[in-house]
């Protein structure tokens, strides 16, 4: 009886984290509205997404962002489209990338502005339907978007 | 408007090849005003595709916080040799393309 109290509680504790992005949550309303956007409102799990991103950025024009989801990328099991969002810019959409089973290797780089310290977040989309996601924290010294 | 565009030469049939891109573009966001405090219009690139073998492989959306001379870099399963192309377009709607030989053997 014991252990199997013990099994079922390992169970509840140590599954899989199922993370909603609830309005009471500390991100911004109008990023939240763009991920419902792209997820419909299904649920989001956190996991399988890589996001490297430097923590302290000197120069906030010009962020080196790395996304990787941990996927074979087969004709039945691959990622659709990868989202990142931004909490503190003008818009919360920074990029999106579709990829297909011909990427092979679901990685892509690029570079982005952010507009002061934030948490920015990666969400997939992968074949199955289901969503996952990454966030990580930056901080930003000279911010994007202030001088002409 | 110039462009880099990287593409391996050659690949073995199946390999996973990286392909670059880097296009000169201001990327305006629109949020910004000028001397003259009036904003400085929007003029950013919003999709940059890439096909090979006559499919779509790869796109992406790209927004004002995206940084001038964008660059991507992302993968590709070679195939069969052909030309790796890429078709970008900026918020008016003008289309460019270009594109490298990518031999498979």
């Amino acid at each position: 009886m014991i252990l199997t109290r013990r099994t079922t509680l390992a169970t509840l504790i140590g599954g899989p984290l199922v993370l909603r992005f609830g309005p009471a949550a500390a991100t911004p309303e109008t990023m939240q509205t763009a991920i419902d956007g792209f997820t419909g409102g299904a649920d989001i799990t956190e996991g399988r997404v890589t996001l490297r991103i430097p923590l302290l950025v000197e120069n906030g024009n010009s962020v080196p962002l790395t996304v990787s989801v941990d996927s074979p990328m087969t004709p039945d099991d691959f990622v659709e489209q990868i989202a990142i969002f931004n909490e503190i810019n003008p818009l919360p959409d920074t990029a999106r990338f579709h990829l297909t089973p011909r990427s092979g290797l679901a990685t892509v780089e690029t570079r982005i502005r952010l507009n002061g310290s934030q948490t920015v977040h990666a969400i997939a989309r992968l074949s199955d339907g289901s969503f996952w996601s990454a966030a990580t924290e930056v901080i930003v010294t000279a911010p994007a978007c202030r001088e002409v | 408007m110039s462009v880099l565009i990287n593409v391996p030469e050659t690949a073995a049939p199946g390999e996973i090849v990286t392909i670059r891109i880097l296009i000169q573009h201001p990327m305006e966001t629109g949020f910004r005003t000028g001397r003259d405090g009036a904003l400085v219009p929007r003029d950013i690139i919003e999709s940059v595709a890439c096909l090979y073998q006559g499919e779509e492989v790869f796109r992406a959306d790209l927004f004002p916080a995206i940084t001038a001379n964008p660059i991507l870099s992302f993968h590709l399963r070679a195939g069969e040799t052909g030309r790796v192309e890429f078709v970008w377009t900026d918020n008016s709607g003008v289309t460019a393309r270009d594109g490298r030989l990518l031999t498979v053997a």
